[in-house]
This record gives C-alpha cells, sequence and structure tokens, in this order.
C-alpha cells in the first residue's frame, strides 16, 4: 500500500516538475533569445524577471475564456487537451535516473511513438474545429508534416532498437554504458532530432503556425488558458524531444559519478532545449513544399540506408 | 535628328494643339482627347528611341486657377508623363478635357495605366472609356464626391457633421460585403472549388494597412488583388491648402521611412518654380542626410523582410544598428524619422559641432555589421530556398509596369537617377550602382544590401569634402529666409516679415522633380499659380506601380512565397496610397 502511495507521489511529482519545467521554459527561452537577440527580455518581475511566468499565468487563467461563435465546440475545447495529454503519457516512459520514473514499459520506445501520433490529431482538430481559414490552412499543413515526419522520426530509432536489443527505454539507457549511441548511430541522431524539430513545430519547422503567413495558424482563434495549452505544450513537447534524444542517444543519466545522475541527465536535457531555442533564433523558415521535400527526398532514405548499414553490421559482428 | 516636339507635331498636325514652355523643360504638348491613345502609342512603339515607362498619370483641375496662360481651353487637363530611357528624359502630354469629362483609356497601350486611372477617376471624377474595371481604388466605395475637384471641401469642417444613422450604417456595411464578382473573380477553375482568403488589412505579413484578396487553390495562388487606400491621407489635397513652406513636414509622412528623403524632390521643385539656387554646402548636406535616410530605410526593409521568412533575429539587429543612424539624425536635425529638415533654399540649420565625428564613427562602425548580416541573411541556405528564383519580373515588364530603383536594377538594368539625372551635385560623387541579374527575390535584396554600402561610400565623400559656406540661400524666396540683414535693410525685412507670415510667394509655372529614393523613383509635380500654396501638388510614388505588379509576379506561386514577394517589393503603404 505504501508502495503504491509512494508511487502515485512519484508521479505527481514527475507531472509537476515537468509543467514547473515548461513554464520556466518561457522565461528561459524569452531571456535567452533576447541575450542573442542584443536586447533584455523580461526583466521586471522578480530576480532576473523570474517571476514573468508567474504574471504571465494569471493573466492567462483571468482572460476570457471566448469560444468563437462559429466554432465546433467540443472539438475546439477538447483539441488543446489532446495535446497536454498526449506529451504528458509520453513522459511515462521516459527513465530520469534509474529510480525516478514512471512505469518500465517493455515496450516503451513504441509507445512514446503512438503518443507523438495521437498529438498530431490535437493540432488537426483545433485547425479545423476553429472554422477560420488560416486555422485550415495551419492544421493541413501540421497534418501533412507531422505525419510525414512521423515516419522517419520512427525508422531513425531502429537503430538504436537493433543496437540496444530492446524498446524498453531503460535497458536502451543501460545499453550505452561505455559508448553512447549517437556515436554508431550518428545518421540516426540527426534525423531523429530534426524530425523531433518537425513534431513539435518550432522554427525552422514552425510552418503550421508561421506566423507571417498565417497569423498564428491553427491556434489563431485560441485565447486564454486554451490557448496557454497550446503554448505550454509547445515547451512540453520540446522538453519531451530533448529528454528522448537525451535517453537514446546521450546515454540518459550516464555520466561521471561525481554528480548525481538526475544532474546529469537534466544537464544534457537542457543543452538540447536550449539548442531549441537557438535555432530559433537563428534560421528561417522553410517553405511546406521544401520540408516536405527535405522529409522525403532526403530524410526517408537516409534513415532506410540507416536501418540497412545498421542491420548488417549487427549481424556481420554479432553483436 | 529633329527633336520629339517636332516629330510630333508633323505626324499629327490635327492631334496637337499647343506646346508649353514649364519651369522643368520637359517637352510639353497639349493634345486632343481623341487622338490620345495614337500619339502615346506611337511614343510607345515607333519613336526613335522610344518613350517606354508610363511614368505617371494625373490630372488637374483647372477651374479655380489663376495665370493660367496662353493655353487650351480645360475644365480638367489629364497628364501623360513618359520617360525615355534611351534619350535620358521625359515628355509631358496634355490633354484638356472641357464640356465632357470622359477620355478614351490607354490601358490598351500601357496596362499600368489601370491603377492611374482609376486613380483620377477616384479622385477627378473623370471616366475612361474602355478601361477594364474603372472603380474606386483610394476613397472607399461608398464615398460621396471626387476629393481632389476644387469644389469637394478640403477640411472636415467645410463639411456638414458627420453622422451615422442607421440606415447609412446597414448600407455601409452592404457595402463591405465582399462580392467575388466586384473584384474580377471567379468562384471557380476547372470544376475545383477555390478558396478566397482575405489577408489584411490587419496581417502580420502585409506590413501596414494593406488588404489582398487571395484567391487559393490549396496553397497555389490563383489571383490575388490589391484593396489599397487603406492609409490615404490626401496628402495631395492638402498640398492644396497649406502653404508652400508648411507642405514640407506632409512630404516626410509619404514615405515614412524616408525622412528627410522626401523633402528633396518638393523642395527642389518649389526651388526649380522659384528660380533658388541652393549653395553648395546645403547641397551636400541634404545628400548626406538623404543616404542617412537610405541606409535606415534599408535597413527596416532588412529585418522585417527576414522576419517575413521566419528569422526572428535580424529585425533586433537592424533596428538596433538603425536607432544609430537615428542618434545621428538627432544630433544634427532634432528629430527622428520625421525631421522635416529641408527648407525651400537650403536646410534648417547648419551642421552641429563635433557632426563629423559621429557620422565617422558610423562609417567604421557598420560595414562590419553589414559583412555579419551577410552570412546571416544573404549566404543562408534556407534563405536563399525561400527567395531565388521567386516573384521574377524582366527588365522589359518592369519598365512596362512603371518600376523604378531597386526593383528595376534587381533585373539586371543599371538606371539609377543619380547616376543618369544627377541632381544636387551627385555628379561629383564616386559610387556604383549594384545591380541583379534574374529579378527576383533575392537579387531584390543584393540589391539593396549593396545600396547601403554604396551609400556609406557616399557619406565618407560628404564628410571628407562637405564645403564651407552658407546653408540656405540668400534668394528672397527661401522660406524662412536668413535673418541676418533683416534688422539692416527694410528689402530683407518685408521678404522675412511676408515669406514667415503669409509664406513665399512662388511665380507662376510648373515643374517636374524627382529623386532616387528609397523605394525608387519619387517626384513631386507642383503647378503653381502664384499663389502662396501650390495650384496642385502631384506626388509621383514608386510604391503605387510596384503594388500594381504584386498581383502578376504572384500567379503560379504558393503563400509563403506571396510573403517573400511582398517582402522582397519593398513598398510603404502611405507611399502607395499617399
Amino acid at each position: 500500500m505504501i508502495d503504491i502511495l509512494l508511487h502515485i507521489a512519484l508521479v505527481i511529482g514527475i507531472m509537476l516538475g515537468l509543467v514547473m519545467i515548461a513554464a520556466g521554459l518561457i522565461w528561459l527561452e524569452r531571456r535567452t533569445l533576447a541575450l542573442w537577440q542584443d536586447r533584455y527580455g523580461p526583466n521586471r518581475t522578480g530576480l532576473f524577471g523570474t517571476l514573468q511566468v508567474v504574471a504571465d499565468m494569471i493573466k492567462i487563467f483571468f482572460k476570457e475564456d471566448w469560444i468563437p461563435p462559429f466554432a465546433d465546440k467540443k472539438i475546439f475545447v477538447v483539441a488543446p487537451a489532446i495535446l497536454m495529454i498526449s506529451i504528458l503519457l509520453s513522459f511515462a516512459v521516459v527513465p530520469f535516473t534509474p529510480l525516478i520514473g514512471v512505469v518500465n514499459l517493455n515496450i516503451g520506445l513504441l509507445f512514446f511513438l503512438g503518443m507523438s501520433s495521437f498529438g498530431a490529431y490535437s493540432i488537426v482538430l483545433a485547425g479545423w474545429s476553429s472554422n477560420n481559414k488560416y486555422s485550415l490552412i495551419g492544421a493541413v499543413r501540421a497534418a501533412s508534416q507531422m505525419i510525414s515526419y512521423e515516419v522517419f522520426m520512427g525508422l531513425s530509432l531502429m537503430g538504436v532498437v537493433m543496437l540496444s536489443g530492446s524498446f524498453n527505454m531503460r535497458d536502451i539507457v543501460l545499453a550505452q554504458q561505455g559508448r553512447w549511441f549517437f556515436i554508431p548511430q550518428f545518421l540516426g541522431f540527426i534525423i531523429f532530432f530534426i524530425a523531433g524539430i518537425a513534431e513539435t513545430r518550432r522554427l525552422p519547422f514552425d510552418i503550421p503556425e508561421a506566423e507571417s503567413e498565417l497569423v498564428a495558424g491553427y491556434h489563431s482563434e485560441y485565447s486564454g488558458m486554451k490557448f496557454g495549452m497550446f503554448f505550454v505544450g509547445e515547451y512540453l513537447g520540446i522538453t519531451l524531444i530533448s529528454a528522448m534524444t537525451t535517453t537514446l542517444f546521450l546515454g540518459g543519466w550516464l555520466g561521471p559519478a561525481f554528480l548525481p545522475p538526475i544532474f546529469w541527465f537534466l544537464i544534457k536535457m537542457f543543452a538540447f532545449i536550449l539548442f531549441f531555442i537557438l535555432l530559433r533564433a537563428s534560421l528561417p523558415r522553410p517553405r511546406s513544399d521544401q520540408l516536405m521535400a527535405l522529409g522525403w527526398k532526403v530524410l526517408f532514405p537516409l534513415s532506410m540506408l540507416n536501418v540497412l548499414v545498421t542491420g548488417a553490421l549487427v549481424l556481420y559482428f554479432k553483436l | 535628328m529633329p527633336d520629339i516636339v517636332s516629330i510630333l507635331k508633323d505626324k499629327f498636325p490635327q492631334g496637337i494643339l499647343s506646346v508649353q514652355l514649364t519651369k522643368d523643360e520637359f517637352p510639353t504638348l497639349w493634345a486632343e482627347a481623341g487622338s490620345i491613345i495614337s500619339i502615346l502609342s506611337f511614343l510607345k512603339k515607333e519613336a526613335d528611341q522610344p518613350y517606354s515607362m508610363l511614368y505617371d498619370l494625373t490630372a488637374i483641375d483647372e477651374q479655380a486657377k489663376n495665370n493660367r496662360g496662353e493655353h487650351p481651353e480645360s475644365i480638367y487637363t489629364i497628364v501623360y508623363q513618359l520617360l525615355s530611357f534611351e534619350r535620358n528624359s521625359f515628355i509631358r502630354i496634355k490633354v484638356p478635357l472641357t464640356a465632357q469629362t470622359v477620355i478614351p483609356s490607354i490601358t490598351a497601350v500601357w496596362p499600368s495605366a489601370n491603377w492611374y486611372e482609376r486613380e483620377v477617376y477616384d479622385l477627378f471624377g473623370i471616366k475612361f472609356t474602355g478601361h477594364p474595371d474603372l472603380r474606386r481604388i483610394l476613397m472607399p466605395k461608398t464615398w460621396i464626391g471626387h476629393p481632389l475637384q476644387k469644389c469637394h471641401p478640403a477640411r472636415a469642417t467645410e463639411m456638414a457633421p458627420f453622422q451615422l444613422p442607421e440606415a447609412k450604417q446597414v448600407a455601409e456595411q452592404a457595402a463591405m460585403q465582399f462580392k467575388p464578382e466586384e473584384w474580377g473573380l471567379e468562384k471557380t477553375i476547372a470544376d475545383d472549388e477555390l478558396m478566397f482568403l482575405n489577408l489584411g488589412p490587419q496581417h502580420p505579413g502585409t506590413h501596414g494597412i494593406l488588404r489582398l484578396v487571395v484567391q487559393l487553390d490549396g496553397e497555389d495562388i490563383v489571383n490575388v488583388v490589391p484593396d489599397i487606400g487603406f492609409h490615404h491621407r490626401g496628402a495631395e489635397k492638402m498640398g492644396e491648402r497649406q502653404s508652400w513652406h508648411s507642405y514640407i513636414p506632409y512630404t516626410d509622412r509619404v514615405e515614412y521611412l524616408g525622412g528627410v528623403m522626401n523633402n528633396f524632390p518638393y523642395v527642389m521643385a518649389v526651388e526649380k518654380l522659384g528660380g533658388i539656387i541652393v549653395p553648395e554646402r546645403a547641397q551636400m548636406i541634404r545628400i548626406m542626410m538623404s543616404e542617412l535616410f537610405r541606409i535606415s530605410s534599408h535597413l527596416v526593409w532588412y529585418g522585417t523582410f527576414a522576419g517575413d521568412l521566419g528569422m526572428l533575429s535580424p529585425v533586433f539587429f537592424m533596428f538596433n544598428d538603425r536607432e544609430k543612424v537615428f542618434d545621428i539624425v538627432e544630433a544634427i536635425c532634432g528629430a527622428r524619422m520625421h525631421p522635416s529638415w529641408f527648407r525651400i533654399g537650403g536646410v534648417t540649420q547648419d551642421l552641429p559641432n563635433g557632426w563629423k565625428n559621429l557620422i565617422q564613427d558610423f562609417i567604421d562602425y557598420f560595414p562590419k555589421r553589414l559583412d555579419e548580416y551577410d552570412g546571416m541573411v544573404m549566404k543562408n541556405s534556407i534563405f536563399k530556398a525561400r527567395t531565388v528564383g521567386i516573384g521574377i519580373y524582366t527588365t522589359a515588364e518592369a519598365i512596362e509596369w512603371g518600376i523604378t530603383g531597386p526593383g528595376l536594377r534587381a533585373t539586371g538594368f543599371e538606371w539609377d537617377f543619380r547616376k543618369k539625372q544627377p541632381y544636387s551635385g551627385y555628379e561629383n560623387f564616386e559610387f556604383d550602382v549594384p545591380t541583379g541579374k534574374n529579378g527576383d527575390c533575392y537579387d531584390r535584396a543584393g540589391v539593396r544590401v549593396e545600396e547601403m554600402r554604396q551609400s556609406l561610400r557616399i557619406i565618407q565623400q560628404c564628410v571628407n569634402n562637405m564645403p564651407d559656406g552658407p546653408y540656405k540661400s540668400d534668394h528672397p524666396l527661401t522660406t524662412p529666409p536668413v535673418k541676418k540683414n533683416t534688422l539692416e535693410d527694410i528689402e530683407t525685412l518685408i521678404h522675412h516679415f511676408l515669406n514667415v507670415s503669409w509664406g513665399p510667394v512662388i511665380p507662376p509655372g510648373e515643374a517636374f522633380c524627382s529623386v532616387e529614393a528609397t523605394k525608387g523613383n519619387n517626384g513631386y509635380y507642383l503647378i503653381s499659380d502664384g499663389n502662396i500654396t501650390s495650384y496642385r501638388t502631384r506626388i509621383r510614388t514608386p510604391s503605387f506601380p510596384a503594388m500594381q505588379l504584386v498581383p502578376l509576379i504572384a500567379q503560379g506561386y504558393t503563400l509563403p512565397d506571396l510573403m517573400a514577394i511582398l517582402g522582397s517589393v519593398d513598398y510603404v503603404l502611405s507611399d502607395v496610397d499617399r
């Protein structure tokens, strides 16, 4: 009984921690972007502006909960929740340290891929139910982008699965003792990360919301807390992809013993998060057809090649 | 070779009514309405060294004019201004309209006449027979009257108080209903239902209050119809009620990124009318300030263009640099974006102490930044993928549609008015005219980036060679006049008193003056009938024809490309609508 209660406490703790990190990322992104753009960013509320997040949250909670009269109400309300749910569920399989983690699932990787496909529904339904042409275009772009990038996101991970011989995330981390997978699986690492950016719809792949073209894309009609869910969902998505990259390619919690495992995990994860932000500060946005061409004509064949070569080598050396 | 006036007189003995002498010394002919199409198509197609660009088309309401001179009887006069690149000269054809305010449309000769004729119809009520789409362009559809007619009130206080009874509100709202037929759009294409997307007037990608009705097949653009006029402030009408001097601040706001560059053609045109010779120092100060504003305007374009393509950071870097330019402008002029600093006959004040160091610091600092920006924007492969081969037009098309400035040079045609028709002493400067090759978005961007470097060169030469001497002419029409002698002789005292209280009285005549502004060729066509205000102020802006061309170069591309095209054209809505 006490075990179950402890585990429930752990799960709640992880969830709260993640939401806190995602909210903190709003501040982190605004400050680091500002740093790279020769300006200050939010620096007035609290120490270095850290309470900006609280101010933003208060604002967003007290905004009118507006549903446009022309929208499809039920779907409009459910859509942002789907995004939050699918991303938070994905975190269930992430092993933060040997002790911290929600479940130890033997198909952890497949569960993650499944959940990230599920997230695409949120965007498509949000755009569709808004009944706005900009949202619709955004949703259509999102659907095509996310579904195509899902294909080789999965494929790019097969090399990791072959090397570790398991879909279990913990086994994958343990298999990296001595050599992290980003060395033998460098191609897979790059492809997974690119697909991850496309999945989170971040610049340079923020085509579904492309501000200068589509105003705000699929969430143009959203405001208040429902917009807040998309907003925090975006940061949760960044955290998720960073955590997954860390787990799958950078040895998760592994690292020299002078720091506890959770620190190693967080350090690696935040390095990727900062990289996400740096990308946003530096790159323009390709057109959606260019993104699709890159996906199907370059990344897809490369990930197939990666699977073939890794498979052949694994067989040959009987690893 | 006989000059064009005698050629036209021989060719059209009936059509040409008379010849007019103007202060700008352009060949100016009065022609008869019936033969205008044949005269213009002769000038465009058959004449030696043809006049291939319809530079401007406008009208004058002659009904209240004093000092008309010996010209054909006319109520409204239509003015066609053509530019020949081979001759490097303009020609002006005027058509008098007497009883009937109807004239044949010349859209068959120049398709670019379309918007100009709509503008004349909108503002003067003159009908063009054979025009494909004659409806209002700047004023709202429900507007009553034609504002540039002399009988139309110029101020709200001359009109009845504004009221919006229910019936009027309903009618106004009904007029806003979108009916594709009115826009010349068809609902379907080959059984496919198309989508109409209303882009603007409030949209982050249009840089101002521009409305585009886009017809989409998926994301492919089938048609774009611009709806302009949201930024129309009646700048030309205001020119008819402000004194020659007090109109200068309005010009600043015509192309609001160009600052004092907008004063430039206006004060030069007034000086031409008044016969004022501007001292050398004033001329060079004017050039220096204009080039500073060219840099500042191009920086805004650079940052926002990159922003249109999804780059978040450049706009911050470039606005920081623009701030440095504004610091200089502020130190010299006392204001930042709209200093209104040029005066008839010179500039407001002399340069302040220490101006050289300020500018030299910037000249030393800026090239490195430009190189950095090249690496960040121009050499970025995604940026190239978004701009190379997008929104192409050729030199011939650019000339056909009246495009000037970087948009014309990007097609590979080296035509810069600072070189070809030097004004204010540009002939003394060494600088290159950057050109592109393909006339796509990337080339238009490249030309502007290089222009900033050339502007720096010009500014450096100004710093090195700034002559001494007065910053204002001592011509009696200089406004405000030089104060120095006013308390010593009665003549200057009177000039000072009159010019400051009334404003200068500019002798009758007409003159056109243009400069190579940031967006292209910006010209003022001023007509004086010997009064303290201008009788007609025509502002020919480069953004207006550029906007007219957008639909043509956007067709067949996708929605994201439309944003790249809009950004690369570099229009300013206040410059389109005036």
